[in-house]
């Protein structure tokens, strides 16, 4: 077995969930090698190095990948990867938009979202907003698989003596630029990363409420996030959104408030090592799976909260 | 422009997924099914454009078996002007059907291609993406805002960090997101004209095409279910297991 893993970054900085992708290709067992396309991206690549276990970096250094564009990237991608058993990379927006590309590119099938490899050539994903598990086998020759970053620890970033091979690849199809990206939240803890999220419902009533959960999040060191019928109210920007449709996350602690507990919701988060939930709806479904629930107001449970810690 | 709208037909979400007793699937009979939200997020725009005088033509596309020209029906009820349901009984993986879609987009040559990001029964996320490939195309995925001006598209992408915007040339294959838009409710009078819409229906095997599966499904099951906890009295009981019995704050 060969393993490819496809390395996101920012050009300066590796992106924590190559790390759980690096995780599942040790588990498939085999070499594993890194591909790093950017622009100015050797602090990338001197990073990828590092990373335990990894035997090869290969970098492609050209303007053409500097925003990481799926057409120029996908026919690299499917250029490199037919000298590797498996290619995978993270199941977040960036691996997401990429790697269906390539796959199709190779004419192979893509396993998306894997949380279990059993062998292989098997592995396990969830449909139906994780309500099943399904086991499934791939007779393609080579595996092109994203994965679910929370079911795979981290591969450690340090200790690693990779070499590093530059590859002179890439030519520009010319279909597609970039123009801008708006990051919102600024300094504020991000969510795929925290130990501890805090997330707001349809019954905050309003964005302005969302202040009651940030100064809590402030104190317990937190991130905020909300469901889907937050974001489809207008109270939150989409990228707070947790659910099949959003981000899927498992913190050390979930504190739920306002939320009811749809099934695309609980998709996002109830693999939470702990959940709490506040609601004044006692037959709301999310109690069904909190450790701890509060059937109470949430605009006075919350002040109430946040002073107690 | 011709506007070609990829639609599929799941469970609808409200409905929670039931795992069979052997292990092969999910038990659909007697399921209440409905058009994929995304996908209808994507006719939506759709529809929008040829309103907008951007489009003049919105035709619906769907691959199944089935009573998969209902869902199409509801298409053309929500304002396609035609449909086309290429029928197969088996379940085609993403390659599969985009494989099938690039057929039809060959032979309709449309402008624009709209799908929605991910089917919320098979969750892959792939379909768009893959017929872009084929097609050899540019591709904007998860979008919540589409701007045409003439050979050039603006889409804004809901990517992890915020919103990305970027620039497409046309033709071009775009994924969707739900806050592109609100999908319009289709009364009566629409139900009763899309029923004289055309809707052409081709048997997949008279296509010739390779279809076939490359993924063997070994084993559905349902996940290890979260056992329910206690309820707490107040935020004093509430804080004191945290720190005390969780140890997590």
């Amino acid at each position: 077995m060969t393993n490819l893993v496809i390395v996101e970054h920012d050009n300066n900085k590796l992106a924590a969930a190559t790390l759980n992708a690096v995780t599942a290709a040790q588990q498939i067992s085999g070499d594993i090698d890194l591909l790093v396309a950017g622009e100015n991206c050797q602090a990338v690549a001197d990073s990828a190095a590092k990373i335990a276990g990894v035997a090869k970096v290969k970098v492609v250094d050209n303007v053409i990948f500097g925003h990481h564009m799926a057409e120029n990237l996908a026919l690299l991608i499917a250029d490199v990867a037919k000298e590797y058993s498996h290619v995978l990379a993270s199941a977040t927006t960036f691996g997401k938009n990429v790697m269906p590309r390539a796959s199709a590119l190779l004419d192979v099938a893509q396993i998306s979202e894997i949380v279990e490899i059993k062998s292989p050539d098997t592995f396990v994903r969830p449909i139906y907003a994780g309500n099943a598990l399904a086991t499934v086998q791939s007779s393609d020759m080579i595996k092109v698989i994203t994965v679910r970053t929370i079911k795979f620890e981290a591969a450690i970033a340090t200790g690693g003596s990779a070499t590093i091979e530059v590859l002179n690849s890439g030519s520009d199809s010319g279909l597609s630029s970039w123009i801008s990206q708006a990051v919102s939240g600024g300094d504020k803890v991000e969510l795929t990363s925290a130990g501890i999220v805090v997330s707001g419902g349809r019954g905050m009533q309003n964005g302005e409420n969302f202040n009651l959960l940030q100064s809590v999040a402030d104190k317990l060191g937190a991130a905020v996030g909300a469901s889907r019928a937050a974001v489809d109210s207008g109270f939150v920007s989409n990228e707070l959104q947790v659910g099949q449709t959003g981000k899927v996350i498992a913190p050390d602690l979930y504190i739920a408030v306002g939320i009811s507990g749809a099934i695309q919701h609980l998709a996002g988060m109830k693999e939470s090592k702990v959940i709490v939930a506040i609601n004044n709806d006692s037959e709301a479904p999310i109690f069904k799976v909190s450790d701890y629930g509060l059937v109470a107001d949430l605009f006075d449970a919350v002040p109430k909260f946040d002073s107690a810690l | 422009m011709k506007v070609l709208v990829c639609v599929k037909r799941v469970l609808d979400p409200q409905v929670k997924a039931r795992v069979k007793s052997d292990g092969s699937g999910v038990d659909l009979s007697n399921s209440k099914m409905t058009m994929n939200p995304f996908c209808e997020n994507a006719l939506e725009e759709a529809l929008r454009l040829r309103e907008f005088g951007l489009a003049d033509e919105v035709v619906v596309v769907s691959v199944g078996g089935g009573k998969t020209q209902e869902t199409l029906r509801h298409g053309l009820a929500m304002g396609a002007d035609r449909a086309i349901n290429i029928t197969t009984e088996d379940a085609l993986e993403p390659l599969a059907i985009a494989r099938v879609l690039k057929y039809i987009v060959d032979k309709e040559l449309p402008g624009l291609v709209l799908a929605g990001k991910q089917a919320i029964d098979d969750d892959s996320n792939q379909t768009a993406q893959m017929l872009s490939a084929m097609l050899g195309w540019s591709q904007s995925t998860f979008i919540s805002e589409f701007k045409l001006d003439g050979d050039i598209a603006t889409t804004t992408r809901e990517v992890d960090a915020g919103l990305e915007t970027i620039s497409v040339k046309m033709p071009t294959v775009v994924s969707v997101d739900l806050r592109l838009n609100d999908p319009r409710y289709v009364k009566l009078p629409d139900v009763m004209k899309a029923k004289r819409k055309p809707m052409a229906i081709i048997e997949l095997d008279s296509l010739g095409l390779d279809t076939a599966n490359r993924l063997t499904i070994l084993e559905v099951v349902e996940p290890e279910s979260r056992a329910a906890g206690v309820i707490v009295a107040d935020i004093a009981e509430l804080v004191d297991k945290l720190r005390n019995e969780a140890k997590v704050i």
